[in-house]
């Protein structure tokens, strides 16, 4: 291993690579789109409401604008009153509007109260849409509830305070941030080692080097270094632009630093097997998508593993990627120093692994 | 006399096929050897081989004393290589290419000097995806020289480049022996190995089957000197009948086999009283070209450029 050698090829590579712009687009600029539609998409689905539709025969009496308060504080539901046309049908007024959930205040609701006479509150759900039913009937069937306990003359004796999982608060773009530097991670050395290993061998590049006194292991070196920097510059753009544009609850902590080291290493790896072992660049693309595709979407980059089925759950174990995104969320979100430390062990141990392989399975000379 | 090259009973199978079979040869230092064959013949296999990037089947190779196949990466720093079809990094420019270059090779040359040695200086910055087949070829040949090698292994340097681009070449290539460098160079085309090689070996099917300088090729392997005659073809068996002497009528003239300047007057003072009419005579000698199809065999060479214009419209 000679270090003015590294040096020299290192910086061949990386104007080759800084001075190809699909490269740069798929290393830097793609998070960042993923980042603003995911983020855009997902980024108030933890607050959003359910909007219930009501309409007040009741002529917006005291008792009637208080239940409809209630509703509303359990923020479960967002309650807006509408006037459907006189003898509109309320059921097919939901539908022809597109609304999925609304619910009548009887005429006599203040005076059933007064009376404590039993009246019955009409509720409108649309079954296609029904975890949103589930919400509005759950909110109403509490305030119900509440307001015959009240009526009843008695008083709360069980009641609950809502807190999220972890130390602080986390939003859908805080898991979001740690699974795209992952994504990041996988895909800039894949693509690019799988390209790389196999055009270059079409095109006698590895050849060419191998005429020079540039070693194998020096030329993988530069090669993992360069992606090594990628990752962390790619980290520290997708930190900043979650921070900024979204408000996340993410910043650069030192255990990110492990993964982004080992996790180029072990990907650079794998994308030199891939490569390696295909005759031909467009075989090598194939073998390379076969691998990334599932990888990319079964590791926890978009949505958290926990969410998915048991089955996917078992697959997800086994795909590498889950442990740097793991780890990285070990580390950047929840300072869990036990996790993020099996989650390495494993990452690295992979690397190794495939590492050894890719060594092996590289040839630069003809046989 | 010490041989920079040294090659015996060298072989190549590749399953049951035999690209290299058997073949023996010597490169000498300080000369220019060419290395002609059809496609498919060996060569590049051989040249390969010679490089140590790919490893024999059989026999024995000396590059400058070492195998290259155990000895490959000292031998690197010893040789310099243009590989058929040379490519590079397509982002980088050839000044960058050199630079990169004498870093590996821990070499001090100028990147300027170098370049413009192969006339690429005019090109220096633009990156090597933009230059044309030729000045990629001035490239490789520029890289090829970057550790100031004592052999050069130039593999089909010429191959599909335009006229001016080859003469370039060339002229390299003459510099590269003046300088006291040995040249293998392997072509494609016959007149590049006669202009260019003080020795060649033609290899066929893996066998080499003439070595020796061009003109010893055409003395050992071509024909007697002919007496070319642009007139009535009818005359032909006059001609052997009357004069004694084996004619043929060839490519539309009548040729005659001469082997001294009394035949040549026979048969020019029987024409001018024969009464047959003609527009010129001239005696022609085989070349290079007429070797090498009579050796290879038509349909072989038919496979390959017999001269270097022929692909230029």
């Amino acid at each position: 291993m000679n270090p003015s050698r590294i040096r020299a090829y290192f910086v061949a590579f990386a104007k080759g690579y800084l001075r190809n712009p699909i490269g740069l687009f798929f290393t830097l600029v793609f998070p960042i789109i993923l980042i603003l539609i995911f983020g855009a998409v997902f980024a108030n689905s933890g607050s959003s409401a359910v909007p219930l539709y009501v309409e007040n025969l009741d002529h917006n009496s005291p008792a009637s604008v208080a239940f409809l308060a209630a509703l509303n504080d359990t923020g479960a539901v967002s309650v807006t009153v509408v006037s459907p046309p006189a003898g509109t049908n309320f059921s097919s007024y939901l539908g022809t509007q597109g609304y999925s959930a609304g619910l009548i205040i009887p005429a006599g609701f203040q005076a059933a109260l007064t009376n404590k006479t039993p009246i019955v509150i009409p509720i409108y759900t649309n079954p296609s849409a029904a975890s949103q039913a589930g919400i509005a009937l759950g909110a109403v069937a509490g305030v119900e509830s509440a307001f015959n306990l009240h009526l009843a003359g008695g008083s709360m004796i069980l009641t609950s305070t809502e807190y999220n999982v972890g130390s602080q608060i986390f939003t859908y773009i805080d898991y979001l941030i740690p699974g795209l530097i992952g994504f990041s991670i996988l895909t800039s050395p894949m693509f690019s080692m799988v390209n790389i290993s196999s055009t270059w061998k079409r095109d006698k590049l590895f050849r060419q080097l191998s005429l020079t006194p540039l070693t194998r292991a020096e030329w993988l070196t530069a090669a993992m270094v360069w992606y090594v920097l990628l990752a962390i510059v790619a980290a520290f753009v997708m930190i900043f632009v979650g921070r900024s544009v979204f408000g996340a609850h993410v910043s650069v902590v030192p255990w990110m630093f492990p993964f982004l080291i080992a996790g180029p290493v072990l990907f650079v790896s794998l994308g030199l097997v891939a490569g390696s072992v295909s005759r031909t660049p467009e075989t090598a693309a194939v073998i390379g998508n076969v691998i990334l595709f599932p990888m990319m979407f079964l590791s926890g980059t978009f949505f958290p593993v926990s969410s998915f089925p048991p089955y996917l759950q078992t697959v997800a174990h086994v795909l590498p990627l889950y442990y740097v995104i793991d780890g990285l969320n070990a580390g950047i979100l929840f300072a869990n120093s036990a996790g993020a430390t099996r989650d390495l062990i494993i990452v690295i141990g992979v690397a190794v692994v495939l590492f050894v392989v890719a060594v092996r399975v590289f040839s630069w000379r003809e046989s | 006399m010490n041989a920079a090259i040294e090659v015996e009973k060298l072989e190549k199978r590749y399953g049951h096929v035999r690209a290299v079979d058997g073949i023996d040869f010597e490169v000498r230092s300080g000369e220019v050897f060419a290395f002609l064959g059809p496609n498919g013949a060996g060569k590049t296999t051989t040249v390969e081989i010679l490089e140590g990037i790919r490893p024999s089947s059989g026999g024995s190779v000396r590059v400058l004393g070492k195998d290259p196949w155990i000895h490959g990466r000292e031998l690197q720093r010893l040789i310099g290589v243009i590989p058929q079809d040379f490519h590079f990094f397509p982002k980088l420019s050839p000044r960058e290419a050199v630079d990169l270059y004498a870093a590996l090779f821990g070499a001090s040359v100028s990147a300027h000097d170098l370049l413009r040695r192969v006339e690429l200086d005019d090109k220096a910055d633009d990156l090597f995806d933009t230059l044309s087949g030729g000045q990629k070829q001035k490239l490789g040949l520029a890289l090829a020289l970057v550790n100031d090698p004592k052999v050069c292994f130039l593999d089909e340097p010429t191959t599909g480049l335009d006229p001016r681009a080859r003469r370039a070449i060339w002229a390299v290539i003459r510099s590269l022996k003046a300088e006291g460098r040995t040249v293998f160079l392997t072509t494609h085309y016959l007149e590049e190995a006669q202009l260019l090689a003080d020795r060649i070996a033609i290899i066929n099917l893996g066998k080499i089957i003439a070595t020796g300088s061009p003109a010893d090729i055409i003395r050992t392997y071509g024909r007697p000197e002919r007496l070319r005659i642009e007139g009535d073809p009818a005359m032909v068996d006059r001609l052997r009948r009357e004069v004694g002497v084996p004619a043929e009528v060839e490519d539309g003239a009548v040729a005659v086999e001469i082997h001294d300047k009394g035949d040549a007057l026979k048969v020019l003072s029987w024409l001018g009283s024969s009464g047959y009419s003609y527009s010129s005579f001239r005696t022609s000698q085989d070349t290079l070209e007429d070797v090498f199809i009579r050796l290879v065999g038509s349909s072989e060479a038919s496979t390959m450029e017999l001269s270097p214009g022929a692909d230029v419209a």
